[in-house]
């Protein structure tokens, strides 16, 4: 019998974890996208990391910082009462950090490439930093917001190595739907690792299509 | 009264140069900021508006001080109440013409300025527009009504009217001109067109080599500055009678030459004087 939790489990994870990165990048994002200046080259690099380092090299140091045995993860369970690791708060953290790129890049490019006057007019007209984000630019970029989220909720979804090493393979609650097929394929149940994979597929090809449908409609819309 | 003595070393396709200047503006007045490009006119307007932050002096608005090097303040633009109309008028693409020029205004105040502006720039019956759906000279008459909603104690204008075509120019003059004195406006105009600042300007500042040339009323500036022999036109067709038909930029007149040997293409020096139009060299 097929057990469907791996799947509610990564949708869960996919939900929370863009929710999550949504918020957390939209400022980050216009920070970036402002005057440049050699903290931000660094802070830039640090966001852009896990594009390029193996999940497992992440996974490993979020399972070091995480762990009850060392300094963040003793400070967590004594003063919080909070243990990370192998539960789904700590693969919501790794997922949020491990994503990161994939929301703040595409929101950044598209606040750069609004022309600076928008702002400026924003600011002539009275209106804070804040409410010039909310009513101008972030209205004015609605494809580059729709592409982050998107991207950030596929790639979620699609995540192995990070969650392997930080929540390993709980039924129920670090279980998600990519490690539940290796667990199937490992013990050649491979309808269940079928279906799992097919619900997968399905899922990254209709969020895809809902993205490119909606881009090209407000392409036609004259929006930058 | 506007009053600012500002300096700031600008960085210009020429290399650097050192911006110094400083002058006093009544209320009410229309001052155009004239020279050539790069001379630093659009650095001085986005320094009033706050936009660019001087190395030192100081910009006082009705007794209000916005700026002081000495005393480190700095007001945010938010705080400076400027109108600014850029020169790509910066309208916001989410929001239709009305929203557009209402969007200054706080959910509390008075809608009724609104629906003035956009009587005055005719601009009633596409309030509902999405900007994109209008011409370059309906998103000029907009830019300008977001400008002024708020009663701004300086109008800055960067080159507003150099995107439209000359009829439709001539047109928006008028609606500028109305404005600035319907709403009792100090405005300050960065223009490169002679016609534009005689015919909207009370004082016209010269900018040139990072200073203040010449304040002078513009059309006493544009006659002084126009020295003969600064025409030059080639002849394109010469006439039974002997006149010559010689092209300007892209105006043509008919000169006298029957004195003179002179040949179509040949290239021709004129100078304008009470006497009439002459050929001086050829």
């Amino acid at each position: 019998m097929i057990k469907f939790d791996p799947i509610w489990l990564t949708l869960k994870l996919a939900f929370g974890t863009t929710l999550i990165l949504f918020i957390v990048a939209v400022p980050l994002a216009n920070w970036l996208s402002g005057k440049r200046n050699i903290f931000k080259t660094v802070i830039e690099a640090i966001v852009s990391m896990p594009l390029v380092l193996p999940p497992t090299v992440i996974g490993f140091y979020l399972l070091l910082a995480f762990s009850p045995a060392n300094g963040f993860g003793k400070w967590l369970e004594q003063w919080l009462n909070v243990r990370l690791v192998f539960s789904f708060g700590g693969l919501l953290i790794a997922s949020v950090i491990y994503s990161l790129p994939f929301m703040v890049h595409p929101i950044r490019s598209g606040l750069s490439s609004l022309p600076p006057s928008l702002k400026e007019a924003a600011y002539s007209l009275g209106k804070t930093k804040w409410q010039t984000l909310l009513k101008v630019l972030l209205p004015n970029i609605k494809p580059s917001l729709l592409t982050a989220i998107v991207l950030s909720f596929a790639h979620t979804v699609g995540e192995f190595g990070v969650v392997l090493m930080i929540g390993g393979n709980m039924p129920g609650k670090t279980r998600t739907a990519s490690i539940a097929i290796y667990d199937e394929v490992e013990t050649f149940n491979y309808y269940n690792a079928n279906v799992y994979a097919g619900i997968l597929l399905v899922l990254s090809f209709t969020t895809l299509l809902i993205l490119y449908s909606f881009n090209r409609k407000t392409q036609q819309q004259g929006f930058y | 009264m506007i009053e600012f003595s500002l300096n700031k070393t600008l960085h210009t396709a020429e290399g650097e140069m050192q911006l110094n200047v400083s002058a006093r503006i009544e209320s009410g007045k229309f001052v155009s900021l004239y020279g050539a490009s790069g001379s630093g006119k659009t650095s001085l307007l986005r320094m009033l508006a706050g936009f660019m932050k001087p190395e030192n002096g100081y910009i006082k608005v009705n007794e209000t001080v916005w700026f002081d090097g000495a005393k480190k303040i700095n007001a945010e633009p938010q705080h400076r109440k400027i109108g600014f109309v850029f020169q790509d008028y910066a309208l916001f693409p989410n929001m239709n013409v009305r929203e557009n020029i209402s969007f200054a205004l706080k959910k509390n105040e008075s809608k009724e300025i609104v629906d003035e502006l956009l009587e005055l720039s005719g601009l009633s019956n596409l309030a509902a527009r999405k900007i994109q759906a209008l011409s370059g000279g309906q998103q000029q008459r907009v830019a300008l009504a977001r400008a002024i909603v708020k009663k701004p104690s300086v109008l800055l204008l960067d080159e507003p009217l150099s995107a439209v075509d000359s009829g439709m120019r001539a047109q928006l003059q008028g609606t500028l001109a109305e404005m600035h004195k319907r709403f009792g406006l100090t405005t300050i105009l960065v223009s490169h067109n002679s016609d534009e600042i005689i015919r909207l300007s009370d004082t016209v500042f010269h900018l040139g080599n990072g200073k203040f040339q010449q304040l002078a009323a513009p059309a006493a500036f544009f006659l002084h500055s126009f020295t003969p022999g600064t025409l030059t036109g080639t002849i394109v067709a010469i006439e039974d009678n002997g006149n010559a038909v010689v092209l300007i930029d892209d105006r043509m007149i008919r000169i006298d030459v029957s004195v003179k040997k002179l040949q179509i293409n040949d290239k021709v020096e004129i100078t304008c004087d009470p006497a009439g139009v002459s050929i001086i060299r050829s």
